[in-house]
């Protein structure tokens, strides 16, 4: 039965295949066999990513050594997938998510031509398979493969309308922004190299307790570098909201099933490491606690549909890493499992809204749409009613598992991070009642075009949305039921190690779990009534002003950047263009070359063409040959 | 005689052809000058050489030890009367070419 696992490499290639079949026949292929190939890609992945569920299910892992990728002196690093509880499950969110947003594509890109319909989906399925390379590569060398190819195919796919000059800063910043955190990653793995001879997962942290604690906090330090530059975390966040340039079904994409999970998986996998580091674990929980607010606030007063959903996806990732920070890995990975379902179909929804309004993205704009778009109104609001965290939706459990592992490593981290789940609450109700409810305030023409959208967007909406309501039952909390947090139960043989190292003292008592619970739902439900009953009646149509203002224009963070990075670094260019390049290296070069010219005009001198100083010239040359050996002997 | 007298008489020809090729610009006289610079080399050589002779025969008689610098004369000489040839054939042609043997003229060669 193990041996079924050794075909792991089904899973990516798959996808690979699609992006081959799709990148070099897309001038040929018919937009239905590309959709059919590229979809279907993604489908036999799922499928087989199912198959390995189970059997990982059931207790099989493997390593899987494909061939030797490289080989130097003592180091070897093989081509190898590792396929265990925590990468079988990222398998099933990223091909099943995947399978969903590309079937949504079909319809959202068919007005494309068909090369370019066929260059959409052949980066989406590239995206998928680098994933897929990056969650299952067994050591770290493969998985910065996968690491690298995801924040190409977001460079391509955010610049998918190339020819928008916006769109395409938006890519370059996107990548640029990921380079910065992939160079802490590198310089991380290379470290690694040093101290453990290895960058295999399972020797690495075998031999991670023998390490000193600065070493590890080093080097997991340089990891999350790496993770705040993919996964958005304060400082380097700023490239996601400008992603929202790509086609929403992208947005989704990098937002719910790739991409910004990679840090989270990255640092989950390693987390034996992390435990090892406490004090890197307290920067990782403050910086996503830091994130989880400040993109809230930034959230509450954007007035694009897929900004706030961005600034959502930031907060939630800044979630994610307090759960990592606190030590509840379990509550990170299901976080971002529950996160995949209902901010894909938030994503998806608002494309949907997007479809029906052509292309319209500002809320103001909208309003009153609930009953035009029945399907996308429903499940646009399951989606929001998970995200906002209220029981028994997706969202409860695994916010409040993280929320409570942060009581317990301190109260401050619950207070603020319930202060930032309640602004989720209010910032997502804000953008529901602005987009369902009221009256319609666009244009008669869009008006007179509004439709429900076709079934291949309906169908994975549905999909989704029942996924975001009953997703939360895999882990239900100890409170409710001893023994039913079945997520907990299958990723247990990963965290084991870390779980060892710090023995619980305590658990917190149930009352005061329960009063926690009730404290965030309370304050949720008081987000969402306040929030419907503002802006269902009278929606925000100003522009903000006073500190509404800083927030609309996102605490002016990238004009900090561009003031404090950008441009001393354009200064810098110049004067160095200017003074170092012009006068310095130009300068010595044609000193060079006016050095020699000079001392060739003096030197022509010499030959005068007069025999008589020719002979001189020689005789006094002698005269010095013969001084010079009469004083040297 | 001493190796001196030899030395100071050869060293007086060689300076005094040396001056004469540096100061005067007449073709033939430097040209003599120049021979006169040779045969000062010639006289030392076999004055020396004349030297080493008689210090070897009187070790070991009979043998020809030092003799060969008087042969490098007689090569020198043979050496110096073409290259006398040849030099005057060009003073000759640059008397023709110019109506004078001024050496200076021969600075035109340059252009």
């Amino acid at each position: 039965m193990s041996n079924i696992l050794n075909y792991i490499w089904l899973v990516p290639l798959f996808p690979l295949i699609g992006f081959l079949i799709n990148g070099l026949g897309r001038n040929f292929l018919s937009k239905t066999l590309v959709s059919f190939i590229a979809c279907g890609a993604l489908l036999a992945s799922f499928v087989v990513s199912v198959y390995f569920f189970i059997s990982v299910k059931e207790g099989n892992h493997e390593l899987v050594k494909l061939f030797d990728f490289i080989s130097v002196g003592k180091l070897s690093i093989p081509f190898e997938f590792q396929i265990d509880a925590l990468s079988s499950l990222f398998l099933l969110i990223i091909t099943g998510v995947g399978f969903l947003i590309h079937l949504y594509s079909t319809a959202y890109m068919h007005e494309e031509s068909n090369a370019h319909y066929a260059r959409y989906f052949a980066y989406l399925n590239l995206f998928v398979f680098s994933m897929l390379l990056l969650v299952l590569g067994g050591n770290y060398v493969i998985m910065f493969i996968g690491w690298e190819g995801v924040g190409l195919c977001s460079y391509l796919l955010i610049g998918y309308w190339f020819k928008n000059t916006d769109y395409n800063n938006a890519a370059k910043k996107a990548f640029i922004m990921n380079r910065i955190g992939d160079l802490g990653f590198l310089l991380a793995v290379f470290w690694i190299i040093q101290q453990f001879g290895s960058v295999s997962f399972g020797e690495v942290f075998a031999n991670a307790e023998s390490k000193s604690t600065a070493v590890l906090t080093g080097i997991t330090l340089l990891l999350f570098i790496g993770a705040t530059g993919k996964s958005a975390q304060i400082p380097l966040y700023t490239w996601l909201p400008d992603a929202m340039a790509g086609p929403t079904p992208v947005s989704a994409l990098i937002h719910a099933a790739t991409m910004v999970t990679a840090g989270i998986y990255m640092i989950a996998r390693s987390n034996i490491l992390y435990t090892l580091a406490p004090t890197t674990q307290s920067v990782v929980a403050v910086i996503g606690l830091a994130t989880a607010i400040f993109a809230a606030t930034i959230a509450i007063k954007q007035n694009d549909i897929k900004k706030v959903l961005a600034y959502s996806t930031v907060s939630q990732l800044g979630y994610m890493f307090l759960g990592l920070g606190v030590g509840a890995y379990t509550g990170a990975v299901f976080h971002v499992m529950t996160h995949a379902f209902f901010k894909a179909l938030l994503f998806l929804g608002a494309g949907s809204v997007i479809h029906a309004m052509h292309h319209e993205q500002d809320i103001r704009n909208m309003g009153g749409l609930r009953k035009k778009l029945p399907i996308t109104h429903l499940t646009f609001l399951l989606g929001c009613i998970a995200i906002a965290g209220i029981p028994p939706f997706s969202g409860f459990f695994s916010k409040d598992e993280i929320l409570a592992a942060a009581y317990e490593a301190s109260p401050v981290y619950w207070i603020v991070g319930v202060a930032g789940a309640m602004m989720t609450a209010f910032y997502m109700f804000r953008l529901y009642a602005t987009t369902f409810l009221g009256n319609f305030r666009g244009t008669k023409e869009q008006e007179h075009h509004l439709h429900e959208s076709p079934w291949a967007m309906t169908v994975p909406l549905i999909v989704l949305a029942i996924l975001a309501v009953i997703g939360g039952f895999v882990g239900i909390p100890k409170v409710f039921a001893e023994n039913a947090h079945s997520l907990e139960h299958f990723l247990s043989p990963i965290f084991t190690q870390s779980e060892e190292l710090v023995k619980k003292d305590h658990a917190l008592s149930h009352s005061t779990e329960y009063m926690l619970m009730g404290v965030s739902v309370a304050l949720a439900l008081i987000a969402i009534l306040y929030a419907v009953n503002r802006y269902s009646k009278k929606p925000e149509l100003q522009d903000a002003e006073g500190f509404g203002k800083v927030l609309a224009n996102k605490w002016y963070v990238d004009e900090i950047y561009d003031a404090i990075i950008s441009k001393p670094l354009k200064a810098i260019s110049i004067f160095f263009n200017n003074v170092i390049e012009k006068s310095g290296i130009d300068g010595f070069v044609n000193g060079i070359g006016e050095g020699v010219q000079y001392a060739s005009r003096q030197l022509r001198l010499l030959q005068s063409g007069q025999v008589g100083s020719y002979i001189l010239l020689m005789v006094l040359g002698m005269i010095i040959l013969m001084v010079v050996q009469f004083f040297i002997k | 005689m001493p190796i001196n007298y030899y030395i100071f008489l050869a060293l007086a020809l060689f300076c005094i052809g040396v001056a004469g090729v540096l100061t005067r610009r007449n073709a033939i006289i430097i040209f003599m000058c120049i021979e006169l610079m040779l045969n000062a080399v010639n006289l030392l050589l076999v004055a020396f050489s004349k030297m080493h002779y008689a210090a070897a025969v009187a070790n070991a008689p009979g043998t020809i030890v030092g003799t060969d610098a008087q042969l490098f004369v007689f090569f020198i000489m043979v050496v110096a009367a073409a290259e006398v040839s040849v030099g005057l054939a060009i003073i000759v042609m640059m008397y023709r070419n110019t109506h004078s043997i001024d050496i200076n003229f021969l600075n035109r060669l340059k252009h």
